[in-house]
């Protein structure tokens, strides 16, 4: 792996520090989209980043990923680091295989048997030799986890990565993805719009409102949660306060999130042009 | 589904209206699909059928032709009959003149081809990856790419003689624009989101090139490959019509001045029978190297 050396992205991590943020700023045009962004994440913390629409949080995800020379700031992140998009972004033209193992460093050989060790473990060991464009939704996600997961990030970004699957898939993905967390214990930041994921998951909740982080909680719960567990139903409370959803909006009590959570989502494409120079 | 929505509002049927009539409506309204037979197309022994409809209808119309010879509606300075084309056709391949024809026009088109498909290709790639490339390349490709090749012979001639170099360059030029523009606009139409993979993955400039840029690339190069193999016998034929003295379009030509139809039929099934094999050679290579395309 190696990291793009962006002005942002001298320095390195401190002892248990995987990530430092220090006063990121990062501006389209008029429009200031974070505004003095402060975080620490330690080694094997899982964070989750919740926002509405335009909020900020993809945009401060492509940042920690290195895709975005545009920001401002202090900017340390470790130089293993993956990330999972929400759509699986598998090259049509090569194998499950040869899609999980691109790009990695070292000999052919130990790369095949990393990507099937990491194809295994998602449960895709089968699949190794099949073209991507015959994989389902969830299948296509679990090859592209494999992917980041081979090359083994102190960093793992996962943005809205379960975005695009229906609901039975998006449940075992979830434990998917805590099974593997627990086993190699990478930092994690989630991007979701989903507080229920983010309660599920994660050891610490983020809120990102206007390009500012406006809460900062820790979810106080351990080994299998429960969604009547009094804490989490308090801090779900709290959350969706926090992201305007109020007492008497809430009351539904599955706020299924749909296929297209984001459509306002500052498009990625768009991004790119601001990115890259052409 | 109207008997449905009817019913209820009709409290009372008339007289008129026996009661089976709404029954009749609730049957017409559903209807019993066809299930569990395969659709003609995908059934072996239809296919095979089809091909042999395909080949009786060439069979029909070159018996045909050959009837309308031998009764003498077609007289053989016009059009030789398909019978006496496959005799000269013979006799030219055994006394050695259609293989030594064959081999100057093969050896015209792989030269033209072997140059102008990299080249087409290098220029794509310059273009389609950098900016300077694409300012210095595009604007004067897409420009020059509106000159009919043809109206370059005199110029060529000019510089390059009369020799195979005139018959080349045409080819070269004539291969080079249909592989350059669909490859550079298949190149520039990649995802852009395999362009952000790639910096996440951290990958080589060179990987990017090799592992995303080309293979992406690769369907609208081969659309371009099978244009410049079909315009690529298109201007063989005509420089070695215009001036040549090799090669099928010289049999043809020669032939002409003898008023011998038999032979010149005889070059233009050459043309069209090579034009077909190289066109199939195209085909199966597009579904070797696109077989990942779902639906192949």
């Amino acid at each position: 792996m190696t990291a793009p050396t962006t002005g942002a992205h001298a320095g390195t991590a401190t002892a248990d520090g995987v990530v430092t943020v220090r006063d990121l700023h990062r501006s389209f045009g008029d429009r200031e989209v974070l505004r003095g962004l402060d975080l620490d994440l330690r080694a094997g913390e899982f964070v989750a980043l919740l926002g509405r629409s335009g909020s900020g949080k993809s945009t401060f995800l492509r940042a920690l990923a290195g895709l975005d020379p545009g920001v401002t700031g202090h900017l340390v992140v470790p130089e293993a680091r993956a990330v999972v998009f929400q759509d699986p972004r598998l090259l049509p033209w090569e194998r499950v295989l040869t899609n999980v193992v691109l790009g990695l460093d070292g000999t052919r050989r130990d790369a095949v048997d990393a990507g099937r060790a990491a194809l295994a473990e998602v449960g895709l060991a089968g699949h190794a030799a099949d073209w991507p464009k015959t994989l389902s939704g969830g299948e296509a996600q679990r090859a592209a986890l494999a992917r980041a997961l081979v090359r083994e990030p102190k960093l793992l970004l996962l943005d809205e990565p379960f975005g695009a699957l229906d609901a039975l898939t998006r449940i075992r993905m979830h434990v998917l993805v805590r099974r593997l967390h627990a086993r190699h214990r990478p930092a994690v930041l989630l991007v979701t719009h989903d507080v229920d994921e983010a309660l599920l998951l994660a050891d610490r909740i983020l809120v990102l409102t206007d390009g500012r982080f406006s809460l900062d909680v820790a979810v106080e719960a351990t080994g299998d949660r429960h969604r009547d567990d009094p804490h989490l139903v308090a801090l779900r409370r709290t959350l969706l306060a926090e992201l305007g959803i109020h007492d008497e909006e809430a009351t539904d009590p599955v706020p299924a999130p749909t296929t297209d959570p984001d459509p306002d989502r500052p498009d990625h494409d768009h991004d790119h042009d601001h990115d890259r120079p052409t | 589904m109207t008997a449905v929505t009817d019913a209820p509002v009709r409290p009372d049927p008339p007289a008129a209206a026996p009661a089976e009539a709404p029954t009749d409506l609730a049957t017409a309204a559903l209807e019993v699909l066809p299930t569990g037979r395969a659709p003609a197309a995908d059934r072996p022994l239809h296919r095979r059928l089809r091909g042999v409809e395909r080949l009786a209808g060439v069979v029909l119309l070159v018996g045909l032709w050959e009837i309308a010879a031998r009764v003498g509606w077609l007289r053989p300075d016009v059009l030789a009959r398909p019978s006496t084309v496959l005799t000269v056709g013979v006799d030219l391949w055994r006394d050695g003149t259609l293989p030594a024809a064959l081999r100057a026009s093969l050896s015209r088109v792989a030269w033209g081809l072997g140059i102008g498909i990299p080249v087409g290709t290098v220029l794509a790639v310059l273009a389609g990856l950098s900016r300077i490339g694409d300012d210095l390349i595009d604007a004067n490709v897409q420009m020059l790419r509106f000159v009919p090749i043809i109206a370059l012979q005199p110029l060529l001639i000019v510089w390059l003689g009369v020799g195979e170099e005139v018959k080349i360059t045409m080819i070269v030029v004539g291969v080079a624009f249909p592989v350059y523009v669909n490859t550079v606009t298949a190149i520039k139409g990649i995802d852009p989101r395999h362009h952000e993979l790639a910096a996440v993955l951290g990958l080589r400039r060179s990987t990017v090139v090799r592992r995303i840029v080309l293979p992406g690339a690769l369907a609208g190069f081969l659309v371009g490959l099978r244009l410049a193999v079909a315009i690529a016998w298109l201007l063989l034929v005509f420089a070695e019509t215009i001036n040549a003295s090799s090669g099928i379009g010289y049999l043809i030509s020669r032939a002409q001045v003898f008023f011998q139809t038999d032979v010149i039929v005889v070059g233009i099934v050459f043309y069209a029978v090579l034009g077909l094999v190289a066109d199939a050679l195209v085909r199966t290579a597009e579904a070797r190297l696109l077989r990942w395309q779902p639906g192949r």
